[in-house]
C-alpha cells in the first residue's frame, strides 16, 4: 500500500469527523430556519455562549463578576464550588431555554412578518449582543472546557490500521465521541419531530404558519421550543468544539462555516445539513492536503468551504436537498 | 419655524431638479461644507484628526459604498472588509511602483481595481439572492484576506507580512507617512468624502439609481418592466466596490500607515460598516454619514465615560461596546428600520410646524 494513499485515507477520515461537527452546528440553523424562516446568524455565538456558561457554572464563577467589581469596587470572582459536569449541563440547558424565551419575547415577537433579510440582520445584532454579554458575564480569557470526554489518539485504530497499511492512522477519540453524539442527536431530533405532539406541531408550523395557527398551534410556544432546541444543539456543539480547541472567540467563527454547509445541503433539510457537513469537512481537509499545502501555501481551510458553496450555488441555488425556489411577482 | 419650504418656488427645470430643492436644505449643506472646508482645517490638531475626523470620513465613504449595494440595490454583502483590503493593497502596490505619481491618482486607481474585483464577486448575485448571497460574499471576505496573507508579491516580500505606507505627497504636501500635518490628511480625506457623497447622491437619484431601487424592491417585477438585472446588479457592485476600495486605500495609506491584513480588514470590519448603514439608515446618503459618525463616536465616548471618568478596565468597556452596538442594531431594526436618517426626517417634519402644531 503506497504511503500517499494511506495519508489520503487518514485525511479523509479526519475530514469526516470534522464534517460531523460542522453538521452539528448546521442542525441548529436548520431547526430555526424551518420553523420560523429566521436565518440565525447567532448560532455560532450561541455555541460560544453555551460553552462559556457551562464552564462558568462548573467552576462556580460569579456572573458579571468583573462588571460588579468595577462598579462597586468589590473583589468577588468565585462562589467557591465545583459542580459535576452533568449537573452543570442541566443548568446550562436551563439558561439556554431562558435565552430562547428572551430572544422570542424581546426581539422576534416584534419582527414577525418582516422581510427575511431584516430578520437576518437582527440575528447579526443578536450575535454581537450575546458575544458582549458572554464576555461580560464570564470574562473573555481562553478557557479549556473539560467535561470528562476521552481525548487523544485512539490506540485501537492506530494498531489495526498499522497492521493493514503499515502506517497507524491518527484519529482523535474526541472526534469519535463527537460523531457518535451527533448521530444520536440527529436520530433523537428526527424522532422528536416525527413521533411527538410538539414535534408534529413544529413541522406544521414549518409547513405553513397560518394553517398551523388556525388549527390551534401556538406559534409563540413553538418558536420558543425551536430556539431552545437550537440552544441545546449549540450547547452540544460548544462542548465538542470547546473540548477540541478551547472556549474562545474563534469558536463562533468556526461555527460560521456551518453557513456554506447549509448552502450545500439546502436550508430546509436535516439530512442536507449532515451530508453538506460531511462534504465540506472532507472537501476542505482533502483540498488542503492535496492542493493547499503543496501548491498554495496552506491555510486554505479558511475559505475553501465558502468558495465551494459559492461555485455550487451558481449551478444549483437551492442546494442539494433544498426545496425548489419558486418566485412569483 | 426652523424648517420652511413655503415660498420656495422653482421657475426653471434645473432649479426643480437640483440636489437640494429646498432653500433651507441647500443653505445648511453650504454651511456644513463651509465649516468642514474652511474652518475645521485651521483649528484641528492631531488627536481630533486621528481619533475622530479621519475614521469618520473614511468610514463614511465605505458606508456610502455599502449603502449603494445594500440600501439601494438590496444585495447584502458581508465582504466589505475584503474589498477594503483590495483597495489598500492596490494602493500600496501603486505607491511603491510609481512613487512620482500623485496620491489622488493612486487612490482613484485603487478604487477602480477594487471595482473590477467587486464585479467579479458580484457575478453570483445574478443567480442567488438574499442571505444566500450574504454568505457567498463571505467567500470574498475570507478568500481575499487569505490571498493577501499568502502571496508575498502583494506585500513586496517584506519579512513581517505587513504593508507600510511610504512617504508620498500631492502638490508638494505630504499625505502619507509619519511626518504629515493634521490638516493635510484631513483635507485629503475630506475631498474624497465629498466627491463620494456627490457622486453617490447624483447616481442614486438618476436612472441608474432607480434601476437599483427597482431591483431591490422586487427583482422579478423590475425585470418585467425592462430593467436589465445584469447591468443593474453589476453596476451596483462596481460602484459600491469603487467607494469601498477608496476607503480601504485611505484607511491604509493615510489613516493607519501600516496594516496587517487579517487584523485591519477582517470580518469584524465588514460587520462594522454594515452596522453603520443599518443604524444610519438603509438607502440614504445622509444615513451613511450619520451611522459612520455614530459608530466612530460611540467607542470614543464610552472610553471617555468608562475608562477616564469611572476608571473601569478597558476590556469591560470594550465588551459593553459590543453589547450596546448589538442591542442598538436590534432596537433600530424593530423600532426604526430606516435608522437615524428617518429620525432626522421625522424631526424635520415636526420642526416645520413647531411651535404651533395645531
Amino acid at each position: 500500500m503506497p504511503e500517499q494513499l494511506a495519508f489520503t485515507i487518514e485525511v479523509f477520515l479526519n475530514g469526516l469527523m470534522a464534517g460531523v461537527l460542522y453538521a452539528l452546528v448546521a442542525l441548529g440553523f436548520v431547526l430555526i430556519y424551518k420553523a420560523s424562516g429566521i436565518f440565525n446568524f447567532a448560532q455560532g455565538v450561541m455555541a460560544l455562549f453555551a460553552a462559556m456558561t457551562l464552564y462558568g457554572i462548573m467552576n462556580g464563577q460569579v456572573p458579571f463578576a468583573h462588571l460588579i467589581n468595577a462598579i462597586f469596587g468589590t473583589e468577588i470572582h468565585y462562589f467557591g464550588w465545583e459542580l459535576p459536569a452533568l449537573l452543570a449541563i442541566v443548568m446550562t440547558v436551563g439558561v439556554m431555554i431562558l435565552l430562547a424565551w428572551m430572544v422570542q419575547r424581546f426581539i422576534f415577537r416584534y419582527l414577525v412578518g418582516q422581510e427575511p433579510i431584516i430578520l437576518f440582520m437582527a440575528t447579526i445584532g443578536l450575535a454581537y449582543f450575546l458575544e458582549g454579554v458572554g464576555d461580560l458575564m464570564w470574562g473573555s480569557d481562553i478557557k479549556t472546557l473539560d467535561v470528562g470526554l476521552p481525548q487523544g489518539i485512539n490506540e485501537t485504530i492506530d494498531e489495526v490500521t498499522f497492521g493493514w497499511f503499515g502506517y497507524g492512522f491518527f484519529i482523535d477519540n474526541l472526534d469519535i465521541v463527537a460523531s457518535i453524539v451527533a448521530i444520536i442527536l440527529v436520530a433523537a431530533l428526527v424522532a422528536f419531530a416525527q413521533y411527538t405532539k410538539q414535534g408534529r406541531a413544529m413541522r406544521a408550523v414549518a409547513d405553513d404558519h397560518q394553517a398551523a395557527l388556525s388549527v390551534g398551534v401556538s406559534l409563540n410556544f413553538i418558536w420558543i421550543l425551536v430556539w431552545s432546541l437550537a440552544g441545546f444543539v449549540a450547547l452540544v456543539a460548544g462542548i465538542m468544539w470547546g473540548a477540541k480547541s478551547g472556549v474562545q472567540f474563534s469558536l463562533s467563527l468556526i461555527a460560521l462555516k456551518a453557513l456554506p454547509v447549509l448552502m450545500l445541503g439546502g436550508f430546509t433539510s436535516i439530512p442536507g445539513a449532515i451530508v453538506g457537513g460531511l462534504i465540506i469537512g472532507v472537501g476542505e481537509k482533502l483540498f488542503e492536503f492535496l492542493i493547499g499545502q503543496p501548491y498554495l501555501g496552506g491555510a486554505t481551510e479558511n475559505w475553501f468551504a465558502y468558495m465551494l458553496a459559492l461555485v455550487f450555488l451558481v449551478f444549483r441555488p437551492q442546494g442539494l436537498f433544498g426545496e425548489k425556489i419558486i418566485e412569483r411577482v | 419655524m426652523f424648517y420652511r419650504e413655503a415660498g420656495d418656488f422653482s421657475t426653471t427645470y434645473p432649479q426643480d431638479s437640483q440636489t437640494f430643492p429646498i432653500k433651507f436644505d441647500r443653505w445648511r449643506y453650504y454651511a456644513v461644507l463651509f465649516i468642514a472646508v474652511v474652518i475645521i482645517p485651521f483649528v484641528i490638531n492631531d488627536y481630533w484628526v486621528n481619533s475622530i475626523f479621519m475614521p469618520f470620513l473614511i468610514y463614511a465613504i465605505a458606508a456610502i459604498g455599502l449603502n449603494i449595494l445594500v440600501g439601494y440595490c438590496g444585495q447584502v454583502s458581508l465582504g466589505t472588509g475584503g474589498f477594503m483590503a483590495v483597495g489598500a493593497y492596490a494602493c500600496y502596490k501603486l505607491m511603491t511602483g510609481f512613487p512620482e505619481v500623485s496620491m489622488f491618482i493612486h487612490v482613484l486607481l485603487a478604487g477602480g481595481i477594487t471595482a473590477m474585483v467587486g464585479v467579479l464577486f458580484g457575478l453570483p448575485s445574478l443567480r442567488i439572492k438574499g442571505f444566500y448571497l450574504a454568505v457567498a460574499t463571505l467567500a470574498a471576505q475570507f478568500f481575499l484576506v487569505w490571498l493577501f496573507n499568502k502571496v508575498s508579491w502583494f506585500y513586496n516580500y517584506s519579512a513581517s507580512g505587513q504593508i507600510n505606507a511610504p512617504e508620498r505627497d500631492t502638490f508638494g504636501i505630504l499625505i502619507t507617512g509619519p511626518n504629515t500635518e493634521a490638516w493635510a490628511t484631513y483635507m485629503f480625506c475630506l475631498i474624497f468624502t465629498i466627491f463620494s457623497a456627490v457622486v453617490a447622491r447624483n447616481l442614486t437619484r438618476g436612472s441608474v439609481g432607480r434601476q437599483w431601487m427597482a431591483i431591490r424592491d422586487m427583482d422579478i417585477a423590475a425585470e418585467i418592466i425592462g430593467v436589465n438585472p445584469l447591468k443593474a446588479k453589476l453596476t451596483a457592485f462596481a460602484v459600491s466596490s469603487f467607494f469601498v476600495g477608496i476607503s480601504g486605500a485611505l484607511f491604509f495609506a493615510v489613516y493607519l500607515g501600516a496594516v496587517e491584513v487579517g487584523e485591519a480588514f477582517g470580518i469584524t470590519k465588514s460587520f462594522l460598516v454594515l452596522f453603520m448603514i443599518i443604524i444610519g439608515g438603509l438607502g440614504s446618503i445622509f444615513g451613511s454619514f450619520a451611522g459612520a459618525a455614530f459608530l466612530v463616536l460611540l467607542p470614543v465616548a464610552l472610553k471617555i465615560i468608562g475608562v477616564d471618568w469611572l476608571g473601569w478596565p478597558t476590556d469591560i468597556v470594550a465588551h459593553l461596546n459590543l453589547v450596546i452596538v448589538g442591542g442598538l442594531i436590534v432596537v433600530f431594526l424593530i423600532a426604526e428600520p430606516h435608522g437615524l436618517a428617518q429620525l432626522w426626517r421625522i424631526a424635520k417634519e415636526k420642526l416645520r410646524l413647531w411651535p404651533f402644531p395645531h
